[in-house]
């Protein structure tokens, strides 16, 4: 009797083992599907999913099953679908949100419970200085780290008066800030406009006005569409050099800028063209798979996912203990379709950052080109404000 | 001085998009007391339907006929098949009704159009600057949108004061009952006008197209500001759109220009700056009050 006990324990104890390494580990992704800002998070999720299809559904050798879901760009719908991933699918991987906003009110109160959360985009200077959290990862960069890499090279080029234009909210002047810590010129005027603001006659009437050499702007969405539409239009293309952060000059808003993107200079820390292995694969693979070229929300997506998929591969799906995927994770023992890449004490990419142009691609779409390293392994500036 | 002047041009350009807008809102309003805040839609409908015929057969005049047609089409297609159904319901109803409207034709763009901005461009005949006065450049395009907007408001004052069609509407806002005891079609005008008016939506979703990023939800950011111009004209009144339009056109334009210019005189750099930009948008706003306090019914009531 009692060794029929045993064994039935010994098998049902076989057996639970078994399920559980069935079990694949859920990745949480909360991200914004809707709103007009719909296709970054299209985008990062087909990066991230290309990295699982490519491993037939597994990273790292690991099955993974994604749950994905759309906050609508909204920070309380973003909460409660965290929560629930937590609560109700008992995740411990989550990732996703594209807006910096929407990351402040969810990424402190996700780490305090005890899950990981990778920042497939948004990087606010906040989580990467006082904030930082050994919970917390930021595959894509700092914030300011995209503009940094702009003001230093407008510095290089030689302009001595440069105009600066962002939307009055928080981020606006973050990425403002983040320009001017490496620009040492003079600047002409530093104009905020309204959030969401479509007609930019007013500011452009100003600009023609004060005759700067350069002009440097943070538009994100939408915006910016209007803006460098507007700017072209009114015929000072010619007369004013452009600058911007990548994020006016992913491939899929050069489609609604058309001609008036042309030849504008902007800071990224990854371009479809750079020259390594991973990246050659990845592009190749996303244009097979989706037929479009891919951007930078779905490098960071393919990105996040292969970091990931190395680090359960370091602990080999077992997550009972997070300490060893964590640690596997800040070694960031991946290729990065980036190359260099590794992990400052803050968690936040060390990483090169180059300038682009935009170009016309002789089938007559629009798409840019790595023009110059600017930083090469550099490090953002809130670094030192971590204390982990 | 020239800068003034530029800036007056670019508020009166803004003031005539805006006049398209709210003419046609303020006329469903005014006639079938009905509150459209699917109004926005029609602008974006025209917009889409614009880029997509321009970009197909490269004739912006074919673009725009086929925005016109669409965005009356489509108008008068939810006429009938939802707000007929809600004449005798009261706001809060039209309200929720069209504002599920909004949600329904943002996500219907998104499913035909995909999520990616489209791509329109100004035609080449209108595209370039013109030297207005000495050192006064600006784009053709802007004062071709001028000269529309002033036709059409033109059109407009001809259709309401010299045509029997235009008499019927007039009749119909200031007594619906007693114009449907006469003899006259209510549900036809009514289904006329709830077209004509998202035929204006569509004509300025085209003409933004050119200028502005042509996306799903375009049409909210400047349906609050036509809801401002009709509150300070006076809702359903035509001339009341026109003025309100002008006054929240040219306040805007000349508070994003000059404001924090003026703050800078008395305040240090960066205050002035963050504050006149934060002041600039809320001007239009706290010209909507003034006006209230003076006149609460608007400058020009419909139905005094």
């Amino acid at each position: 009797m009692k060794t029929i006990i045993t064994s039935c324990t010994i098998f049902s104890l076989i057996l639970a083992t078994q399920l559980m390494a069935m079990t694949p580990v859920k990745i949480g992704m909360v991200t914004t599907l809707s709103t007009k800002a719909g296709y970054l998070g299209e985008d990062m999720r087909d990066g991230f999913k290309l990295a699982i299809a490519q491993e037939n559904g597994k990273l790292g050798g690991v099955d993974v099953e994604l749950l994905v879901e759309d906050s609508g760009r909204k920070p309380e719908k973003a909460m409660q679908i965290a929560q629930r991933f937590m609560q109700k699918d008992d995740v411990k991987i989550m990732t996703g949100i594209i807006f910096s906003n929407v990351a402040m009110a969810v990424v402190p109160k996700v780490v305090r419970d005890g899950a990981i959360y990778l920042s497939p985009n948004a990087g606010p200077s906040k989580l990467a200085g006082k904030g930082c959290d050994k919970n917390y990862f930021s595959v894509s960069y700092q914030n300011d780290n995209i503009d940094e890499v702009v003001g230093k090279y407008v510095a290089d080029a030689g302009h001595k008066n440069v105009y600066l234009i962002a939307p009055n909210y928080p981020a606006g002047k973050d990425h403002l800030a983040g320009f001017k810590r490496y620009y040492t010129g003079e600047i002409a005027a530093e104009v905020y406009t309204k959030l969401g603001q479509a007609d930019y006659a007013a500011e452009i009437a100003a600009i023609r006005a004060k005759k700067p050499e350069a002009l440097f702007f943070f538009l994100p969405g939408g915006m910016g569409v209007n803006f460098l539409k507007q700017f072209s239009q009114a015929g000072l293309g010619d007369s004013i050099a452009l600058y911007g952060p990548a994020f006016s000059f992913d491939e899929r808003i050069l489609k609604a800028v058309g001609p008036a993107a042309l030849g504008v200079k902007n800071g990224s820390q990854w371009t479809h063209d750079l020259d390594n292995e991973a990246n050659k694969q990845f592009v190749a693979a996303y244009q097979k798979t989706y037929d479009r070229t891919p951007t930078l929300y779905a490098a960071q997506g393919y990105d996040t996912a292969r970091l990931i998929a190395s680090a359960l591969k370091a602990v080999n799906g077992n997550l009972e203990t997070l300490d060893n995927f964590r640690a596997a994770l800040a070694r960031a023992n991946f290729d990065s379709v980036r190359g260099n890449f590794s992990f400052g004490n803050n968690q936040h990419p060390i990483q090169d950052l180059y300038i682009r142009e935009v170009i016309k691609t002789p089938s007559g779409d629009y798409t840019n080109r790595t023009l110059l390293k600017v930083f090469s392994n550099h490090v953002d500036a809130y670094a030192q404000e971590c204390e982990m | 001085m020239l800068l003034f002047i530029e800036q007056l041009l670019n508020g009166f350009q803004l003031g005539i998009t805006l006049f398209l807008m709210s003419a046609g809102l303020t006329l469903i309003f005014g006639i079938m007391q009905v509150i459209n805040l699917a109004h926005g839609s029609f602008y974006m409908i025209g917009a889409y339907v614009g880029a997509t015929v321009v970009g197909a057969t490269g004739s912006f005049l074919l673009g725009a006929v086929a925005a016109l047609g669409a965005a009356a089409t489509v108008g008068m297609v939810v006429e009938f098949l939802v707000l007929r159904h809600l004449y005798d319901r009261d706001h809060l109803s039209q309200v929720l009704a069209t504002f599920g409207l909004i949600l329904f034709f943002n996500e219907l763009t998104r499913m035909i159009w995909g999520r990616q901005p489209l791509f329109m461009d100004v035609p080449a005949a209108i595209s370039g600057s013109v030297e207005l006065l000495p050192g006064l450049v600006y784009p053709i395009y802007r004062l071709v949108i001028i000269g529309v907007g002033v036709f059409v408001a033109i059109l407009l004052w001809l259709l309401f004061s010299r045509t029997r069609t235009g008499m019927q509407i007039r009749a119909g806002a200031s007594d619906r009952q007693m114009i449907g005891a006469l003899g006259v079609n209510i549900n036809l005008l009514y289904t006329l006008v709830f077209g004509l008016g998202t035929l204006l939506a569509g004509l300025a979703g085209v003409m933004a197209g050119p200028i502005l990023s042509v996306e799903s939800g375009m049409g909210e950011s400047i349906l609050i500001l036509t809801f401002v111009v009709i509150v300070i004209g006076g809702i359903g009144s035509i001339r009341g759109a026109v003025v309100g339009a002008l006054l929240v056109g040219i306040v805007d334009t000349m508070g994003r220009a000059f404001l924090p210019g003026i703050l800078r005189l008395f305040l240090s750099g960066s205050h002035a700056d963050s504050g006149g930009a934060a002041l600039a948008s809320m001007a239009i706003y706290i010209l909507m009050a003034a006006v209230l306090i003076w006149r609460p019914r608007g400058l020009f009531p419909a139905h005094s």
